[in-house]
């Protein structure tokens, strides 16, 4: 095992937790000019994972970047989980990672060797993926920053947006939740070593099998589960969709120890933003315990994807993702749209 | 009664020191905080070790009086 540098007593705030809330940014993005190209059929008027630029009839070009500050303190582990991150929003749009570039920040108080494991975290990531990082650009600063800007090509056809829901879709999900609340808790030394491990091998699994398995599915919509949480991308699928999310609560996969965890504060600050964006549209059915919601309104660091699909097709893909990935779950369903975005139920 | 000042810091620190004031076991606590979030989780941490928080806001900073 690596040496643990405390990388993350550098950082401030942890991952995707580190997000700035969706309902600012919309705010921050809204009236400036820019071109207008058709060419351009995702593009940042869409809260979506990436923008894709039609090349010709068979190829779209994707594009995302994604960067944040360390979430372990282990700097290869942090680079390949900022890789997989990265390379996340790619395989959410239904495409495959071609050329990436590092985005590096370094703080003086970082070995040249550290810097170097957070590199060979990435780079050994992108290999993986059977990407190539071709450049990047690094700069010092007060906090360490690793993450990557990713370019991949889709069909123009096969793009999957988070708006393509329909009403009888399915919904599954690859990755359990709870990520964000569980390495809160890490930082006051609370979770246990195996079940840590597991955490950080979950982030660094990249979303690239998903992906595979998906695009032999006929999948309306997807996208990855990360910073705004599981409540914050369903509220935006089901708005960009024009439906209604039903959440089953009691399907949704996440780690049995974030319960705990949430109920005893160590709840970090991006789910409260989280909730602040997305508690408008969403209906609580029944009784769902404080710290479930918690759960579904934690920030994941390169958490899974989340796709719809119709009830037939859902369930032979579920059996087929389950052979490689186990964690996966149906977790709900799609219905026109009702008088709220998300009902949990 | 103890109070903590966890004015300035930003979760999970706050819950953190709360933790380690609470190892003596007193009766009652006092905590400082000046963020929303703070706020909740501190308040949530003192319920979970079957605590009663009371909460005073004044200039965005707030006080949890925590007692038995």
């Amino acid at each position: 095992m690596e040496t643990d540098v405390k990388l993350t007593k550098l950082a401030s705030c942890a991952g995707c937790g580190a997000k700035v809330g969706a309902g600012t940014l919309v705010q921050l993005l809204e009236g400036f000019r820019t071109h207008k190209d058709p060419r351009l059929i995702v593009g940042y008027d869409r809260s979506d994972d990436a923008s894709v630029y039609v090349l010709d009839e068979n190829t779209a070009l994707v594009q995302t970047t994604d960067f944040f500050p360390p979430i372990v303190g282990a700097p290869y582990l942090y680079g390949q989980i900022a890789a997989a991150n990265a390379l996340s929003d790619v395989y959410a749009m239904g495409g495959e990672p071609k050329l990436a570039l590092n985005i590096l920040c370094v703080s003086e108080r970082m070995e040249d060797k550290t810097v170097q494991e957070i590199l060979r975290g990435g780079y050994d990531k992108v290999y993986e993926a059977g990407a190539i990082i071709s450049g990047g650009h690094t700069i010092q600063g007060a906090e360490p920053i690793y993450g990557l800007a990713v370019s991949g090509f889709v069909h123009p056809k096969k793009v999957l947006t988070n708006s393509g829901a329909l009403p009888g879709d399915r919904l599954l999900l690859t990755k359990p939740l709870g990520i964000g609340i569980l390495t809160t808790a890490a930082k006051a030394d609370l979770v246990e070593a195996p079940l840590l491990d597991r955490v950080y091998r979950q982030m660094a699994t990249l979303n690239k099998t998903a992906r595979d398995i998906m695009v032999q599915y006929p999948v309306h919509s997807c996208t990855d589960v990360t910073g705004f949480a599981l409540l914050g991308h369903s509220y935006e699928m089901a708005q960009g969709s024009g439906c209604t999310i039903h959440i089953q609560t009691d399907q949704v996969p996440w780690h049995p120890e974030a319960y705990e965890f949430a109920d005893m504060g160590f709840v970090p600050a991006g789910a409260y933003r989280n909730r602040n964006y997305a508690e408008k549209g969403v209906k609580v059915v029944g009784q769902v315990p404080r710290a479930l919601q918690d759960i579904f309104f934690d920030p994941q660091t390169s958490g899974g994807l989340l796709m719809a699909l119709p009830e037939e097709a859902a369930k032979d893909c579920l059996a087929e993702l389950q052979k490689r990935i186990p964690e996966a779950r149906e977790i709900g369903y799609v219905t026109e749209k009702m008088d709220a975005d998300i009902y949990l139920e | 009664m103890k109070t903590v000042d966890a004015r300035g810091l930003s979760c999970p620190e706050p819950v953190i020191l709360l933790r380690k004031a609470m190892a003596s076991k007193e009766s009652a606590y006092t905590v400082l905080v000046d963020n929303a979030v703070s706020k909740e989780n501190v308040t949530r941490a003192a319920q979970h070790q079957g605590y009663k928080v009371s909460v005073s806001e004044k200039d965005g900073e707030y006080t949890l009086s925590i007692t038995r």
